[in-house]
């Protein structure tokens, strides 16, 4: 396939500085992380050479935590302490959760996100996923043999802000540095389309443990480019498994369940639908800690009876999204399967049926979001490989905005707008001598507040008394790469400053996080000072490397005396760095950072310049 | 700052050739989009974000029909304050007031479909109109009032993919 041409000023690295850098998809059941090795990538399996880690990790009293396989074996006897499938509950509060009632899990009510009590003590969600990722970090450095530069972090793409604020959170929390959050289809969809040289219009359809999503997309040229996104973000086999589980105790006729018959029933629920992909009838027995023994037979036509109102509900997202995309199902070039889910053969069905062909699966569908990870995160690593090179644009996948009087959500920015973007809205007050709004930010499609999901509250005080209607209060809601957003509010006709708070609905603050950081380094407060040094380093090392490039390429946008100013500033960083204060390294990367503002902007526009230069000259070739 | 005309590099105007734009639009980016600052420094990553900004709501809006012409009329100074419809011509709510009345009667997925495609053939007729008055007369009041009409159409149309929603749900 013919990629776009790219002569990125200053950014190649040499060649022997490969950085270290991964893809890592964290997901529901199973997650998996994966790198580029001379020019393929591949999935790194552990020691015992198996690929996927079971998403599960057991707490044991004292602190010890297993994860993996580990976990998985523990499963049934320590029910309570066995977390699995946790990333149905990031970013949820315990009234968003289904089936919170059939898992056999000691929850706890906190504000924002629920948490679990373990046998080591309340965990969140983000802990528990943390505990995922370190091992896979872990796994990858070992081996790589050496420090990860960086690693892309998988998210179903119909996630909201706060699922994937949580998931940063987590990634950070394992010590890992985010090169970016990319939405799972988008990442399958680059895997196949570089395996596949694929250019024209793709559906992604991605049914995985706990999650759905469909993705709409157009591949031209090595840009891939996401034109709708829909989902659901509590659709997965996790539902298959409970549909089972239910099925199972209304034929046993079992009374009310211990928490370990729970557990190994969801177990034998699983084993059950996964057996019957490839057989006509799947034997189902088990022996109760009663005593009671469970014998059953499930055949193809019950499951696919006891789970018709799953399958639809895979159809209106699907609908939706080529909707929102301005496309028909003829429009679409073909159907990519991804995810364990969509081995059932009902599913295969389904999306076959209502694409009107028959869906592509010459991908595994367990790795290709790891894979498609790891080409991006090479890519933001700057490890690109010479002349080859994608742009990759998507959006967010549900619309933002702001709760007005009566409890209706005005809609700000809308869903399916590429990121980055913003948009500024202006507000009023309406009272005389108002000096303080409240906002209540929101992310959904409905119209009503109470149907959205809540993302943060604002308070903005010092508004000068005018009379009502008077104050010009402009709000700006910025969506980054990530699709993260983060809201900034200024009252401006008087140009007073005004104070801003945010208090987060749900998730961590800054503050939790660094406790949890240091609760992890309980023992060993020495690690983790040497680990803040690291970092700084690490991004002090980085910066300078990009400022000297930069400088290298484009120091004629500046005056002398600008240059000069940056070089002395580097000078300082340099002088920093070999010391062994991270606060000294900090202080100078900010003033280089500071230094190095107006440059960073400069060489921005003067590369849609070359841009715009190159497309001229096309065009009078062509 | 730059107007999303000249940010695209494009002549202001309301007849726009999309591949032209999309091949503007694509290049830019391929350059400033924060993938390329990944590991940049944080000076660069925000310049990059900014911008990245910027292009993407200028290709947002110069990509739709409705949203670049209010935008023409905007940078040629005339009032888009379109909120009111009292000014509008009578037989055209009437006809607007009409279609909404067949909306309310649709009761199939075939029928909608009619409506869209009468819609789409509306929505073009106006907008040749639109690119006569912008472009050749250069009489940008002139143009408001078929401005609001394709807002209309516009709003028609989403009224339209609500109904579809509610049909198949």
């Amino acid at each position: 396939m013919t990629l776009f041409q790219i002569s990125e000023p200053g950014q190649a690295p040499e060649p022997h500085q490969q950085r270290l850098a991964v893809g890592i998809d964290l997901g529901t059941t199973n997650s998996l992380v994966a790198t580029m090795r001379s020019g393929s990538a591949a999935v790194l399996p552990d020691v015992q050479g198996r690929a996927l880690l079971p998403s599960i990790v057991r707490y044991l009293a004292g602190g010890r935590v297993e994860v993996g396989y580990a976990a998985q074996a523990h499963q049934a006897d320590d029910p309570r302490s066995t977390i699995a499938s946790v990333k149905r509950y990031m970013g949820r509060g315990l009234k968003d959760v289904a089936h919170a009632e059939n898992a056999p899990y000691d929850f706890v009510d906190a504000p924002g996100m629920v948490q679990i009590r373990t046998a080591a003590g309340v965990k969140s969600p983000v802990e528990v996923s943390a505990e995922i990722l370190k091992v896979l970090k872990l796994r990858a450095e070992e081996s790589l043999g050496g420090e990860l530069a960086g690693a892309v972090v998988t998210v179903p793409a119909y996630f909201d802000d706060a699922q994937r604020q949580a998931t940063k959170d987590a990634a950070r929390l394992a010590g890992l540095n985010v090169l970016r959050l990319l939405n799972e289809p988008t990442a399958a969809a680059i895997a196949y389309g570089l395996e596949n040289s694929a250019e024209g219009t793709y559906a992604v359809f991605d049914l995985g443990g706990g999650t759905f999503d469909i993705s709409v997309l157009r591949l031209s040229r090595g840009v891939f480019e996401v034109i709708a996104t829909n989902g659901d973000a509590a659709l997965g086999g996790d539902d298959w498994d409970q549909r089972v589980f239910c099925w199972i105790i209304e034929e046993a006729k079992l009374a009310p369940l211990a928490a370990r018959d729970m557990r190994l029933l969801l177990v034998k629920a699983r084993e059950a639908k996964e057996y019957l992909t490839s057989h006509a009838e799947a034997r189902i027995t088990a022996r109760l800690s009663s005593g009671e023994f469970v014998d059953l037979t499930l055949d193809t036509e019950t499951f696919c009876r006891i789970t018709q109102h799953l399958v639809q509900k895979i159809i209106g997202p699907a609908r939706k999204a080529l909707r929102d995309a301005g496309l028909t199902v003829e429009e679409v070039k073909g159907v990519v399967m991804v995810g364990g889910a969509t081995r059932m053969p009902q599913i295969q069905r389904a999306a076959g049926e209502f694409f009107r062909r028959d869906p592509l699966n010459n991908l595994d569908p367990d790795k290709v979001v790891a894979i498609g990870a790891a080409m991006q995160a090479n890519v933001l690593a700057g490890n690109k490989p010479e002349g080859e090179d994608w742009l990759l644009l998507d959006v967010i996948p549900l619309s933002l905005g702001v709760e007005t009087m009566g409890g209706l959500a005005e809609r700000i920015v809308p869903r399916n707008s590429t990121i980055p973007c913003a948009k500024a809205q202006e507000f009023t007050t309406f009272k005389d001598g108002q000096t303080g709004m409240s906002f209540h930010v929101v992310q959904g499609e409905r119209e009503l507040v109470a149907d959205c999901r809540s993302l943060a509250r604002f308070e903005l005080k010092g508004i000068p008394p005018m009379v009502a209607g008077a104050a010009r209060v402009l709000v700006t809601f910025q969506v980054d790469a990530d699709g993260l957003l983060s809201v900034a509010a200024r009252e401006s006709t008087t140009g007073a400053e005004a104070a801003i708070t945010v208090k987060p609905s749900y998730g961590l603050s800054d503050g939790d996080i660094e406790r949890m950081l240091r609760d992890s380094f309980a023992h060993a407060k020495e690690d983790m000072r040497a680990r803040a040094l690291n970092e700084h380093r690490v991004d002090a090392q980085r910066l300078i490397d990009a400022t000297r490039s930069g400088l290298a390429e484009d120091s004629s946008l500046l005056e002398a005396a600008d240059v000069k100013d940056i070089e002395e500033k580097i000078a300082v960083l340099e002088k920093a760095l070999a010391t062994p204060y991270p606060r000294a390294i900090k202080v100078a990367s900010d003033a280089l950072n500071r230094a190095t503002e107006e440059f960073a902007a400069r060489r921005m526009n003067a590369s849609v310049q070359r841009a715009l230069a190159g497309r001229n000259v096309t065009s009078l070739d062509a | 700052m730059k107007n999303h005309f000249e940010l695209l590099g494009l002549t202001p105007a309301f007849a726009l050739e999309t591949g032209q734009l999309d091949r503007s639009y694509r290049e830019i980016q391929s350059r400033i989009h924060p993938d390329r600052f990944a590991h940049a420094g944080d000076a660069e990553r925000r310049a990059s974000m900014q911008l990245t900004t910027q292009v993407n709501e200028a290709y947002r809006t110069l990509r739709s029909p409705v949203q670049r012409a209010k935008y023409l009329l905007e940078l040629n100074g005339v009032d888009v304050a379109f909120e009111t419809s009292t000014a509008m011509p009578a037989d055209f709510l009437m006809e607007q007031m009409e279609l909404r009345e067949n909306l309310e009667q649709a009761r199939d997925v075939a029928t909608l479909g009619l409506l869209q495609e009468d819609l789409a053939r509306d929505k073009t007729a106006i907008e040749s109109r639109i690119a006569e008055m912008i472009d050749a007369r250069r009489d940008y009041a002139g143009a408001k009032d078929l401005v609001r009409k394709l807002m209309f159409l516009e709003r028609f149309g989403e009224e339209i993919a609500a109904a579809h929603e509610q049909l198949e749900d």
